[in-house]
C-alpha cells in the first residue's frame, strides 16, 4: 500500500511525530511504501537541524533525517508554515533575507500542493496530530 | 492531473486561540486549484469558525471569516456543520455565515452550501470519502 503521512505537531510538545516515525518505521519494514511525510503547522519543527535535546532524550529530528536516508522518504516542510516559525532552507535564506538557514538533512521545503499531490497519488492518507 | 477523489476536511477546533483553522483554510484553498471533489465539515467548536459578525480587533488576529464567503467561487459547495455540535453551543444556522454557491447546472441560481446533518449522517459522509484531513 502507498501512504501519505501528515504531521501536525513540532517533536516535543505532543507525541504525533515520534508516533508517526514509528508508524512510517513498521509500514516501510511491512513492505509499504511511503510516498512522502508532509510537516504542517507546528509540524514544521521537526525539520530544524538546530534541535539539541539533551543527552539523555532522543534526537526526533535526526530520527527523521536517518530514516530518510535509509529509505529514501521524501520529508516536506510546508513553506508557508515554515516561514511562519522560521524555518529556513538555503533558497528561503536568500529569498527571505536571512543570516542563515536550519533545515535538516532529508528535509525540504515546498507548498502545500505537495501535501494535496499526496492525498491524490496515495491509497491512505494519515494524519498525525490532534 | 486527471484523477479527482473525494477530499474531506474536518474543521474541529474555534477560529482563534491556536492556529489549526487559520492554516487549514489555506489547505482548503490550495485544494480548490487541483480540481478535486471537495466537501468541508464543520464540528465541536470548529462550527465557531463560520460564526457570523466575528470580531477580532481586541486580539489584534485578523478576521479571516469573510475568506469562507469565496469558498462557492472555488466550486467548494458541500460545507457540512454538525446538528448536535451547533446544539450543545446554544447555535442555530442563523447564527452562521451564508455561505452560497452559484449553481452553473441550474441557470447559476444561488444556493446554501451549508447543510446541517446529524453525527450519523456526518459518518456517513466521512465513510464515503477517499481523503479525509482533520484539523
Amino acid at each position: 500500500m502507498k501512504f501519505g503521512i501528515q504531521i501536525n505537531e513540532g517533536p516535543y510538545t505532543h507525541e504525533a511525530s515520534t508516533t508517526a516515525l514509528n508508524f512510517v518505521s513498521a509500514a516501510v519494514e511491512a513492505g509499504h511504501e511511503v510516498f512522502r511525510v508532509f510537516f504542517y503547522h507546528d509540524g514544521v519543527n521537526n525539520g530544524t537541524r538546530y534541535t539539541t535535546p539533551p543527552q539523555d532524550d532522543r534526537n526526533i529530528v535526526e530520527a527523521w533525517s536517518e530514516l530518510a536516508e535509509k529509505h529514501n522518504i521524501d520529508l516536506v516542510v510546508c513553506v508557508a508554515a515554515a516561514q511562519r516559525r522560521g524555518i529556513v532552507d538555503e533558497g528561503e535564506q536568500e529569498r527571505n533575507g536571512k543570516d542563515g538557514n536550519n533545515i535538516a538533512p532529508g528535509f525540504r521545503i515546498s507548498g502545500l500542493g505537495q501535501l494535496i499531490e499526496a492525498g491524490i497519488q496515495c491509497d491512505r492518507l494519515v494524519v498525525f496530530g490532534d | 492531473m486527471s484523477d479527482t477523489k473525494k477530499f474531506l476536511f474536518v474543521n474541529r477546533k474555534a477560529p482563534y486561540g491556536t492556529i489549526y483553522a487559520w492554516e487549514s483554510l489555506e489547505v482548503i484553498l490550495i485544494s480548490a486549484a487541483f480540481e478535486q471533489d471537495v466537501s468541508l465539515v464543520f464540528a465541536d467548536d470548529g462550527v465557531f469558525q463560520i460564526a457570523k459578525g466575528q470580531d477580532t480587533t481586541e486580539l489584534g488576529i485578523k478576521n479571516f471569516s469573510p475568506t469562507y464567503n469565496a469558498l462557492g467561487d472555488y466550486d467548494i459547495n458541500k460545507i457540512y456543520v454538525e446538528k448536535e455540535s451547533l446544539e450543545a453551543r446554544g447555535l442555530t444556522v442563523d447564527d452562521l455565515l451564508k455561505l452560497t454557491y452559484e449553481d452553473e447546472d441550474d441557470d447559476w441560481a444561488e444556493k446554501d452550501s451549508i447543510h446541517v446533518v446529524s453525527s450519523a449522517e456526518l459518518a456517513e459522509i466521512m465513510d464515503q470519502q477517499d481523503v479525509v484531513l482533520s484539523f
